[in-house]
């Protein structure tokens, strides 16, 4: 780190920090690869448990974040580009998840959705459905919770564009939708793909809304997170094995993405 | 395809109000300083402002009606529009910048870029049809924001200082290519600018707005002969003093008198162009009646000539050849003769 | 000897606190103002117990701390699956006192050498069937729990309660068809409290904490897995001779009266 490539040079006010800052956040990571029981690992690995878990994390967080995108991107769009009065309440109502404690998510999610909650009931009457302790719970528990980041990167990334863009499309004939999927959604792609990063990384660690609201049960709902917190309670090396498969794959996945995919160029 | 503009609009603390209309295959430029709301009327034609009160009427469509609620949005208006900074959308092409507004209405892809080659072929940037608005020059950039605009075959273009963002060089051959295009095109023209150079070589008709309102209106020469605030004058660079005629003297509201050639009476405006004014060390003697001590404020360049800007009981700007103004040793400060020869003098009524 | 916490027991405190439903202890108890000022028991004591001990060891708590003036131990309890706890301490953890929901987990602690002296057992817990008041699905008894039409939780057999559980459907020969496995037998009652489940096993002692929130339905089978709960003071206790004043109050008479009134079973 002493000489930098051609490019600029890093400040050293700003190059301590910044090793500490990185010290901090990877040294935890490096003591699991150092405590991981690497003599029986790959035993451990070819458990059944363990694929079960990661598969379930996997689909569960991809459709968490696609549910989040679908429905969060016009809502970012709203905040940003609307002019309906009230839109800081409802910035700050769209961004409660992020600072609810998890577990009260998952037990707000039960109060609507639950066998006995205020929509719930009526589904379970109706249908005979009932959401909680389904993989459909685990997605919904992971959307609440992770949709906020979606919403404030988007939204982010939308009062940063150019809105005159827009204009010039009005002008050359085009409407609000069309404008919309020609124009402003492929200036903002990357901020919201920087977005559903976010979202998807946020999903695929949730814990406390998923287990209180989805219960825990292998195969169906028992995701990482779930799985290496119950490992803990009675093989703690079997939970650090889990751990490092979730920070290979969310290493893996996350290093896949290009950096021109998430900046503007 | 005519248009009719009656414009009453409030921005911010200016109080916008505008009329005047444009005959198909006219150019209307629309002349200000900054602030004075041009771009703000360039807005409402296109439909991203809706007026405050008044009536807007496109070829017997009325666009905007404010008492009867009738506001048609910009994607319904059939306009063509060139912005400041051309705004070409940096995430397409230029080939498919340019087809875009074709593709709004519903033109098939293969047959709206054939069109957008055809259109980039007229502006000179086929070869550039895949490039990315980011690789284009500021001349090219605006070439092809133009053919964006046409395209469509709209029925009014609007330009927002299409030149403004190009270098000297740059604007002398993308005005004359501009000069073409406009003759070219059949609907009215609406261009905003805030030099008057462009007024001269594109306009037919010129409507120069200061504080929201249109103080003077007419053909580019009628400006430049005739200019009616001191705005214009300056921007023309003829010097424009207030004063009351009495026969063969114009009393000016500062004191000093000019001689003039035809006797006039009344309110009156003089005015004197820069290339009349002569410049002496040391007070001359001879035919001109109009001699008056002066000091040279500032000189810059203009053009070929050093324009000079001189305080005295007479105000004046006078252009001077670099020559002779190296000859006389003059700068900021130095104490000067001006002269103008009484037929050149400009008088008409205020 | 003290060492330095690692990342599982920073892990599992970060978890257990932000899970356990009465976490950290309330600090309700108004010490008495009675000036006992010649009581030698002085300074904090540090309490880990199962998360099943949380409201009888809160009261207990309260009834020391006036007996105690100046010690604090209702704001230091430490409540959570004993598994969790059991790790705690063997990673250094400052508890002077471990109270643990099944012997499995005190031999843990034991066997990492981190208990000083022989634990005790102090009180015995068996499970029971929490239905939702009214009992709407008409539970009646373990082979419910076999039923795919129900919604039913349990603990996850990773926690001691869970380890009963297991033990209850093999002495009785079900297959249980769950439909979730539980972190700890609080969020099981939770969610039995909230009407989500039809029926979940807890035991007999949350039951009863619960109040009129949950019915009980006791079933034969529970004999087959009795919890004994085994206490036992900290090898590296701060505070080691509350630790043993606290051990002693629990075993003693007035400590047993609360602990039946809570629906423990005397040793």
């Amino acid at each position: 780190m002493r000489n930098a490539t051609a490019g600029t040079r890093i400040p050293l006010a700003l190059l301590l920090p910044a090793l500490v800052g990185f010290a901090f956040l990877v040294l935890p990571m490096v003591g699991l690869v150092i405590r991981a029981p690497w003599s029986d690992l790959l035993q451990r690995l070819a458990e059944p448990q363990v694929g079960q878990a990661l598969r379930l994390s996997m689909i569960t967080a991809t459709i968490a974040t696609a549910v989040s995108m679908v429905l969060g991107v016009p809502i970012a769009w709203v905040l940003a580009r609307s002019n309906i009065r009230g839109r800081s309440i409802l910035r700050a109502l769209v961004t409660v998840p992020l600072v609810l404690p998890p577990v009260v998510g998952g037990v707000a999610l039960f109060m609507v959705l639950g066998r006995r909650g205020i929509i719930g009931s009526w589904l379970y009457e109706t249908f005979g459905f009932s959401l909680p302790f389904t993989t459909t719970a685990v997605v919904i528990a992971e959307t609440f919770v992770a949709m906020p980041f979606l919403i404030i990167s988007v939204e982010g990334a939308l009062r940063a564009a150019d809105a005159r863009f827009e204009d010039a499309a009005a002008t050359l004939g085009a409407g609000g939708w069309s404008t919309f999927h020609r124009v402003t959604l492929p200036l903002v792609a990357p901020g919201i793909a920087a977005g559903a990063v976010l979202c998807w990384a946020r999903a695929l660690g949730e814990f406390g809304a998923t287990i209180t609201f989805a219960g825990n049960f292998p195969g169906t709902t028992q995701t990482m997170p779930l799985a290496v917190y119950l490992a803990l309670q009675s093989d703690p090396e079997a939970a650090i094995v889990l751990s490092l498969v979730l920070l290979a794959v969310s290493l893996a996945t996350l290093a896949l993405l290009r950096e021109r995919w998430l900046t503007r160029r | 395809m005519s248009l009719a503009a009656d414009i009453a609009v409030q921005r911010g603390s200016l109080h916008l109000e505008v009329a005047f209309a444009v005959e198909p295959g006219q150019v209307l430029v629309l002349l200000g300083p900054n602030g004075a709301g041009k771009s703000s009327v360039l807005r409402v034609l296109a439909g991203l402002l809706p007026p405050d009160a008044g009536l807007l009427v496109l070829n017997d469509a009325v666009l905007d009606d404010p008492s009867a609620e009738r506001h048609v949005p910009p994607h319904e208006r059939p306009i063509g529009m060139v912005f400041q900074d051309y705004l070409l959308f940096p995430h397409l092409s230029t080939v498919d910048n340019v087809a875009f507004g074709l593709r709004s209405k519903g033109v098939p892809k293969a047959q709206a870029r054939t069109a957008a080659l055809g259109w980039l072929h007229r502006v000179g940037l086929v070869d550039y049809a895949k490039a990315k608005p980011g690789d284009l020059s500021g001349g090219q950039a605006q070439r092809v924001a133009l053919a964006r605009a046409l395209i469509g075959s709209p029925e009014l273009l609007l330009l927002d200082e299409p030149l403004a963002a190009l270098d000297a060089r740059t604007k002398l051959e993308v005005r004359a290519d501009l000069r073409r295009h406009l003759s070219e095109y059949q609907g009215a023209t609406v261009m905003v600018s805030h030099d008057p150079i462009d007024a001269m070589a594109l306009a037919d008709e010129v409507a120069v707005i200061e504080q929201g309102r249109v103080v003077q209106s007419g053909p580019p020469a009628e400006l430049a002969r005739r200019p009616r605030t001191d705005y214009v004058a300056r921007l023309i660079g003829l010097t424009l003093l207030a004063g009351n005629a009495e026969g063969m003297q114009v009393r000016l509201d500062s004191g000093a008198s000019v001689a003039i050639a035809d006797p006039a009476f009344g309110s009156v405006y003089v005015a004197i162009r820069p290339e009349t004014v002569a410049i002496y060390p040391a007070q001359p003697h001879g035919s001109p009646r109009n001699v008056w001590p002066a000091r040279v404020a500032s000189a810059t360049p203009h053009g070929s000539a050093v324009r000079c800007d001189l305080s005295g009981p007479v105000p004046l700007t006078a252009d001077l050849t670099a020559t002779a103004f190296a000859e006389l040793g003059l700068g900021p400060g130095s104490e000067v003769w001006a002269t103008v020869k009484a037929h050149e003098v400009e008088v008409y009524a205020r | 000897m003290a060492r330095n916490l690692r990342l599982p027991s920073a892990l599992v405190a970060a978890l257990l606190f932000s899970l356990s439903a009465c976490g950290g202890g309330e600090a309700g108890g108004d010490s008495s103002s009675e000036a006992a000022t010649d009581d030698p028991l002085t300074g904090n004591l540090t309490v880990f117990a199962g998360a099943s001990l949380t409201d009888v060891f809160t009261e207990l708590g309260q009834r020391f701390e006036s007996d105690h003036p100046n010690v604090e131990v209702t704001d230091y309890f430490n409540f959570g699956p004993s598994s969790g706890l059991a790790t705690q301490i063997n990673e250094g953890a400052p508890a002077d006192v471990f109270a643990s929901a099944n012997t499995t987990q005190m031999d843990v602690v034991v066997d990492a050498g981190s208990a000083d002296g022989e634990p005790t057992v102090f009180a015995e817990n068996v499970l029971q069937i929490a239905v939702p008041p009214g009992n709407p699905a008409g539970i009646t008894g373990l082979a419910d729990f076999a039923d795919p039409d129900l919604t039913l939780a349990i603990c996850a057999p990773e926690v001691p309660c869970g380890v009963a559980a297991v033990t209850v459907f093999e002495a009785a020969g079900i297959t249980p068809s769950v439909d979730s496995l539980e972190e700890d037998v609080r969020a099981a009652l939770t969610k039995v409290e909230l009407g989500e489940v039809d029926a979940a096993l807890v035991y007999v002692t949350d039951v009863i904490s619960a109040g009129g929130a949950v019915e009980g339905i006791e079933f034969p089978e529970a004999e087959e897995a009795v919890n004994s709960y085994p206490i036992a003071a900290v090898a590296a206790a701060p505070n080691p001779d509350a630790a043993q004043a606290w051990i002693e109050f629990v075993l003693s008479e007035a400590g047993a009266a609360v602990l039946e009134d809570a629906g423990f079973r005397a040793p």
